[in-house]
């Protein structure tokens, strides 16, 4: 799925292209798109997979951008199923490929939002094994709608602007080199939940330049860093979060859990043994020995004073840093207050992940100076069973 | 002012630097070699083994102990074994054949062939562990006159040579911390140690198998250990410091005497991580920065090549009040005769049986008295030479950079980050890894977590030559040139060796990997285990 128009802005000095008249001021001013170029630039590195990339299980078939129906079997030409001219035809045809077309925009050159939403329930309604997207982060979020919470591997070419999701590969052949490899390997490659995040168009309003998180998408976590193996074994992401679950299990006892968005705490609450909700506010009961009991889901900040004392358990924004004030506004200053401040806050996080912050601090946003002032400084971030990393939090 | 258009004068430091190297051709060796237990047939022999001289009694051995059918081994001629061993070398890039100033933070340094033979001599090599105290004098010897030798070298008071490897050791250590704070009533009190994210993640690793909580601290804007983020950590609870310096970066922390002093006055010990002593050797002590403990990796800085995973000797050095801690027995010298000392009620017990592992000792040992402290103290700054040599003409290299403490020089290696060659091309570092060995050389990324990121970690050591560093660096420049030229060429890498890459997830996947015979006929081969 091509958004033809992303990134139109870019090189004009527009930023992103949401709405009409913006992409008619930046063709005005001799912007050229580029979406089509990166989708087939990503699509090419699908072409290997027609002759079979060897000894991988169900490797051969494939739909290029988006694997046909009962993709999987070997030697069979590759089938992308995709929507017409500049949305993905285009770009597949360009790249070597056939494609199927199964939407068509009511007018090529003047595509939607709407045409996104619709393409993308087309093709998805195929059954493919991987949905790739070309465009920035307004055409992730649409994708987010357009799923509506049906399970689809999704993947992003990054074509716009800004992009702040974590859904994209780093260039466009990046992109199809991951995409081919999940194609290849299906059944040993792990999908990983990814954020789409936005500029926030309300405080862009009012002068500040804040993003914020809408969701999260599965993408292929292809282990192209291939790990050297040095110190014999290194703890996975399962591993570490089943650690870090039991400190905060053993740091609460027996009491309330009020858990921020995030897929590192969702996968706490699934070690604990709740599933909670992926971009809300759930607050667990935690009984020793005993698995945890969701008692409010997607609680707004009235509900979380009225829940009583909590604990509150967060995770920062990968990449970004952003502890609080971002996409976990119902823990608001009153909420931690409440709680008890910095005593009862458990910052949770991988040490990998803490580690790709690359030494930039934790953030925070809180709204009320006061409470900032008071929770910035060194803080304790839970890291496994026992452990801990001290890390700056600043505002 | 006339202008004047004379060509600019070559400076002697430019008349200095070499013309670019040609890259060497290279193409591994591949040899369609069958594993060695399907090679063979019964009945064959390589030697006859002479019958024992009859004045050697028999050993019965118990029944129970005993195998049900004799071991299903290959059987073949010398010349067999040889041709297969030698076949098999050609298919590696070994210590000896490449430029491994790569395998950064392993210390590849060039071991002087004598000391093999010092180890294979039948006096070191036919040594049983059961012998009697006055049958082993020598060699119990060269471990005491080793144990001074260290002694010396880090400014501790005692020395123990029994634990196995580097992350032995600073179990070792830990376990001494254990016991200290054990005797004194603090235990319970003290159940936290303090490390950085900088150091060893051995070092996390051991605190925590010794039952300690964990506190790890991340770098301030400048890059260095965060001393606030420490001043926030210590207390009461704090047992100790475990800290690594110079650090895998290559970084010196230059506020380390700070450190010691903070933990000191919180009442906890320092225990100093030598891993990459080799650029400090004769130059710092860890006395002179106030540590209460530390460690050397004997492998790595004093002659054996690190050999991934392989022979590792580590070395603990303590301060008096630790020295009842140390592992039993101790070697004691009482002017005349040596002896071990298994008589030591504090002591945290045997880290490993008899006398830890002898031929890395005699080589340590012969490595010190060849070189001398001036030998020593050369080798260091040689390796520190070296590396800011290389460091200059790396940074040179497109894609490159060289995070956290810019400006700065570094110590005896180097973790470079490939982050804008993989910005720009969406290559990795490891696949530059992989291009590399088509020039016949190889290098390391780092430890997880990747503190920089598409890191790639170089450490030259005193053992190679000028030349050898600017080949190197060529080789790397020659391959940033193709990864912005023609990127499928490092993308698909490597060309020219025996095996192609390797399927990472296989690794992590107990149903594929086979680390015996048994488990590659089970499950590879599809066979029935025997």
């Amino acid at each position: 799925m091509v958004n033809p128009v992303a990134g139109l802005g870019g090189r004009v000095g527009l930023g992103g292209t949401d709405g009409q008249e913006r992409r008619h001021r930046a063709l005005a001013l001799g912007a050229r798109p580029l979406a089509g170029e990166r989708a087939a630039a990503a699509l090419r590195e699908l072409r290997e997979l027609r002759a079979g990339p060897g000894a991988g299980a169900g490797a051969g078939a494939l739909g290029g951008a988006v694997a046909g129906p009962g993709g999987g079997r070997p030697g069979a030409e590759p089938e992308v199923v995709t929507a017409a001219g500049a949305m993905g035809a285009d770009s597949v045809a360009a790249a070597g490929l056939t494609a199927r077309v199964v939407y068509a925009p009511g007018a090529e050159d003047e595509t939607s939002a709407e045409d996104t939403l619709a393409a993308v329930r087309a093709v998805v309604a195929e059954g493919v094994d991987l949905l790739l997207l070309a465009g920035g982060d307004g055409t992730a979020r649409d994708v987010l709608t357009a799923l509506g919470g049906a399970h689809c591997p999704v993947l992003g070419v990054p074509t716009g602007v800004k992009m702040h999701s974590a859904v994209f590969g780093v260039s466009p052949r990046a992109a199809g080199e991951v995409a081919a490899a999940w194609l290849a390997r299906s059944g040993s490659v792990r999908l990983r939940d990814a954020e789409v995040m936005d500029r926030d168009e309300d405080e862009l309003r009012a002068g500040r330049v804040a993003s914020r998180l809408y969701g999260w998408l599965p993408v292929p976590d292809v282990p192209v860093r291939v790990q050297q193996r040095k110190t014999g074994s290194t703890a996975g992401a399962p591993e570490a979060v089943g650690g870090i679950a039991a400190e905060v299990a053993e740091r609460v006892g027996d009491g309330l859990l009020a858990l921020g968005p995030g897929s590192t705490t969702r996968a706490v609450a699934a070690a604990l043994g709740a599933d909670v909700s992926l971009t809300g506010v759930d607050v667990l009961a935690l009984r020793p020995g005993r698995p945890a009991e969701v008692v409010l889901r997607d609680a707004g900040e009235d509900a979380l004073l009225a829940a009583g004392p909590c604990w509150i358990a967060l995770s920062p924004i990968g990449g970004q840093g952003f502890l609080l004030g971002r996409g976990n506004q119902q823990i608001s200053p009153r909420v931690l207050r409440a709680a008890g401040g910095r005593e009862r806050l458990l910052v949770v996080c991988t040490e990998q992940k803490l580690a790709s912050l690359g030494g930039r601090p934790l953030l925070l946003d809180t709204g009320d100076e006061a409470l900032d002032a008071e929770l910035a400084g060194h803080l304790p971030v839970i890291t496994g069973r026992r452990r801990t990393s001290l890390y700056r939090l600043t505002t | 002012m006339t202008a004047h258009h004379a060509p600019a004068p070559v400076s002697p430091e430019d008349a200095r630097i070499a013309p670019k190297p040609r890259l060497r051709r290279f193409q591994q060796a591949s040899w369609d070699e069958k594993l060695i237990f399907e090679l063979g047939s019964p009945g064959e022999r390589g030697v006859l083994v002479p019958a024992p001289d009859p004045s050697i009694a028999p050993v019965e051995i118990p029944p129970t102990l005993r195998r049900a059918a004799p071991p299903a081994l290959p059987e073949m001629s010398q010349q067999q074994v040889l041709r297969h061993y030698l076949r098999l070398s050609q298919e590696n890039l070994g210590a000896d054949l490449n430029i491994d100033v790569g395998q950064g933070t392993c210390t590849m340094k060039y071991s002087p062939k004598v000391n093999d033979q010092f180890v294979r001599d039948p006096r070191i090599a036919a040594l049983h562990p059961l012998q009697d105290e006055d049958t082993v004098q020598g060699v119990l010897g060269i471990i005491h006159s080793l144990e001074l030798l260290l002694k010396e070298i880090s400014g501790m008071d005692r020395v123990s040579l029994q634990p196995a490897a580097g992350s032995a050791a600073i179990y070792t250590n830990v376990a001494m911390i254990r016991a200290y704070f054990a005797a004194r009533g603090e235990l319970e009190q003290r159940d936290e140690v303090i490390t950085t994210i900088f150091s060893h993640p051995s070092n996390a690793a051991c605190a925590k198998t010794a039952g300690f909580k964990v506190i790890t601290l991340h770098p301030d804007a400048d890059g260095y250990p965060d001393i606030e983020a420490l001043k926030a950590a210590v207390g009461p609870r704090t047992a100790a410091l475990l800290i690594t310096n110079p650090e895998d970066t290559g970084i010196y922390n230059p506020r380390i005497e700070e450190f010691v002093r903070i933990v000191h006055e919180a009442g906890g010990l320092c225990s100093y991580d030598q891993a990459n002593a080799n650029g400090i050797l004769g130059i710092t002590r860890a006395r002179e920065a106030g540590f209460d403990l530390c460690h050397f990796n004997l492998h790595k800085t004093f002659s054996t090549p690190h050999a991934c995973g392989g022979p590792a000797a580590g070395a603990c050095a303590v301060r008096e009040e630790l020295a009842p801690y140390l592992p039993r027995p101790t070697v004691e010298f009482d002017g005349e005769r040596y002896r071990l000392d298994d008589d030591r009620p504090e002591s945290i017990g045997k880290m490993r049986p008899f006398y830890g592992v002898v031929p890395n000792l005699v080589r340590a040992y012969a490595w010190i008295m060849s070189l001398g402290a001036e030998g020593l103290r050369s080798a260091a700054e040689t390796a520190v030479l070296n590396n800011n040599y290389l460091l200059h003409k790396v940074r040179q290299i497109p894609g490159v950079s060289v995070p956290y403490a810019q400006g700065r020089p570094r110590v005896e290696q180097v973790r470079y980050s490939w982050q804008k060659l993989h910005e720009d091309t969406g290559l990795h570092s490891e696949d530059i890894g992989l291009r590399a060995a088509d020039f016949g050389t190889h290098y390391w990324t780092s430890h997880h977590p990747y503190l920089v990121p598409e890191p790639m970690t170089l450490e030259p050591t005193e053992s190679y030559t000028r030349d050898d560093l600017d080949e190197y660096a060529a080789i790397l420049a020659e391959i940033a040139r193709e990864a912005y030229e023609s990127p499928d060429t490092v993308r698909t890498a490597p060309h020219r060796s025996t095996i192609h890459r390797v399927r990472p997830e296989t690794l992590d996947d107990p149903a594929t990997w086979a680390v015996s015979w048994r488990a590659y006929r089970r499950k590879i081969l599809g066979g029935a285990a025997r």
